[in-house]
């Protein structure tokens, strides 16, 4: 379980995020929307103590992110970062070995070899494996980030935006691979989320951020809807319901409603 | 691996041979006393100190890069070197009668204040403009070593001075070289630590995320390039160059992941030295040329066609 209670941050005097209080039950998968600049990112990066928490208190399974030992809390939570600037020259293999560091130290056995196997495969990375990441296109340099954030085989795992430069094989085959994976091992992911119809196909649960205010939690079918659409984008999207899935048609402005038959 | 230690050997034992002192492993054997003194004596120091220097060197420059994140960096030329310099100018003028190992000790800690200065500079530089962070570690090293020199100059020590800033060999004899061996060690901590390091080098949030000490790496890696360079200097003197390219050069053959690339840096670090001392040794015998000059001159065209080679590589 993920409890964030009354968290707010600010950055350089900017309040970034305002008495942000909920909780995630363990398993599946959450989605987390809002608007640039709502938040989303910096809720994540407190989460997984890549900054400290100012206010407020953030744990998983009761372990507090500011309290617990970083190395214990390695083996619990991974995140992927959005921007990935690691420009040290590693094959795939070697970056998606890393993930298991908190767990071997430096010295992997059989057990992280086949994690690491695993998690490559995931990932459809196998025929790149001995690729150096600057070998790589934008979306297999994604995917191998996010294979090392598999390896490390948390029970919560957190993603900013992992669909970034993925194209719609891919991007659909990640999101599979993931809910597979929450359904298999019971973890829990929690993914910062742009394309509102991947988190409604994909999600269990969706957690709406504005301007660095909670706005709602709900179900895909609670939150995708015309009127919650708008007041978290202040943008009115249709939203129709095919093979029972809410599908919001936000690239084209809603036509406009019997102008062409006075 | 194989090749490269064959090589290693060879140029190892061209240079207990190589000299103005006519010497040869026959006599030595055959109980020739003078014979065997000079090749104890100066030979293998000499052919000791070159691969030390040569191998720690390189894994030094390599884990300077690690922790700054940049391939453009070494230690000789971001304010390490000079501040180990006015660290032992320092000792030499204050505290004369220390043993030799007290002024490293001096000079080390002089080394890891200005190593821990560049990488607060380094904190305050926009991360997208790569080539901003050699350009501040050489002006930084060239502020320090204008005070060393204003301070040498003062104290009547610049000819002390110069020893320490062109690196050379032809002094090392028994006894004036063991202070290297702690090189050696620190060397071997690199390789240890060889994950952690590469960790590092993939920048804080990743090392956050994995459970890593961030700090505390940052503070061992420091404590290494730093007490590494210190040593170099206060025996043979600064050695350009070696810790930029070999690094570099290992980056391109078999990537940043420490645990195969310190070995590489070490042998190649190693080998380039010898070959350029023995080099030196050779090109106007019986005089020497400094490795420092060797080195600069061949340390530069490397670089320059490493930067032009492939530019995407490095610079991103």
């Amino acid at each position: 379980m993920i409890q964030i209670s009354d968290v707010s941050h600010q950055i350089s005097g900017l309040p970034i995020l305002t008495d942000v209080t909920f909780t995630l039950p363990k398993g599946g998968i959450t989605a987390l929307i809002g608007p640039n600049g709502a938040g989303k990112s910096t809720l994540l990066s407190l989460m997984a103590r890549l900054s400290k928490v100012q206010t407020g208190a953030i744990s998983f399974d009761g372990a507090d992110v500011s309290t617990t030992p970083t190395q214990a809390l390695a083996k619990r939570l991974s995140i992927l970062r959005q921007d990935n600037s690691v420009s040290a020259r590693l094959t795939v293999e070697d970056l998606v070995g890393f993930g298991r560091y908190p767990h071997h130290k430096g010295r992997p056995n059989a057990e992280d070899h086949r994690l690491v196997q695993e998690a490559l495969a995931a990932m459809a990375l196998m025929p790149l494996r001995q690729r150096f990441l600057d070998e790589l296109s934008g979306g297999q340099r994604q995917r191998a980030f996010v294979a090392m954030v598999l390896a490390q085989d948390t029970d919560y795992v957190l993603l900013d935006e992992p669909l970034n430069y993925l194209d719609m094989k891919h991007a659909r085959q990640m999101m599979e691979r993931l809910r597979d994976t929450a359904r298999e091992q019971g973890k829990s992911f929690v993914i910062v989320i742009h394309d509102i119809n991947f988190a409604a196909a994909y999600a269990d649960r969706i957690v709406a951020l504005k301007n660095g205010r909670l706005h709602a939690v709900g179900t895909p079918k609670d939150i995708v809807t015309r009127p919650m659409l708008k007041q978290v984008f202040d943008l009115d999207i249709i939203v129709e319901n095919i093979r029972n899935l809410p599908v919001a048609i936000h690239q084209i402005a809603p036509f406009p409603e019997r102008q062409e038959h006075p | 691996m194989g090749l490269a230690l064959t090589s290693i050997l060879v140029m190892a034992l061209l240079s207990l041979t190589i000299g103005v002192a006519d010497m040869s492993f026959g006599a030595v054997l055959q109980g020739q006393v003078d014979d065997a003194l000079i090749l104890l004596a100066s030979r293998v120091p000499r052919t000791m100190a070159l691969i030390l220097t040569g191998a720690s060197m390189a894994i030094a420059g390599l884990i300077f890069q690690m922790l700054t994140r940049n391939k453009f960096v070494e230690p000789a030329t971001a304010g390490t070197a000079e501040s180990a310099g006015l660290g032992l100018l320092v000792a030499v003028f204050f505290l004369p009668t220390v043993p030799m190992l007290a002024k490293m000790l001096l000079a080390s800690g002089f080394a890891i204040a200005g190593t821990v200065l560049f990488l607060r500079l380094l904190d305050r530089l926009p991360r997208h403009q790569p080539l901003l962070v050699p350009l501040v570690g050489l002006m930084l090293g060239g502020v320090i070593g204008a005070v060393a020199t204003f301070f040498a100059y003062q104290t009547d020590l610049l000819q002390y001075l110069g020893i320490w800033t062109t690196g050379e060999f032809s002094g090392v004899l028994r006894g004036r070289y063991e202070l290297l061996w702690i090189t050696g060690g620190l060397a071997l901590i690199g390789y240890l630590y060889a994950d952690r390091f590469s960790i590092i080098g993939m920048g804080s949030d990743v090392a956050i995320t994995l459970g890593l000490n961030h700090r505390g790496v940052m503070w061992l890696g420091l404590l290494v390039v730093s007490v590494i360079t210190a040593v170099v200097v206060v025996t043979v003197g600064s050695i350009p160059f070696l810790g930029l390219i070999v690094p570099n050069i290992v980056s391109r053959m078999v990537g940043d992941n420490l645990r195969a690339a310190v070995p590489w840096a070490a042998s190649l670090g190693a080998g380039l030295l010898l070959f350029c001392d023995i080099l030196g040794r050779v090109l106007r015998a019986p005089y020497e040329v400094p490795i420092g000059t060797i080195l600069g001159v061949l340390g530069s065209a490397v670089f320059l066609m490493l930067l032009l080679g492939r530019q995407s590589h490095a610079v991103r």
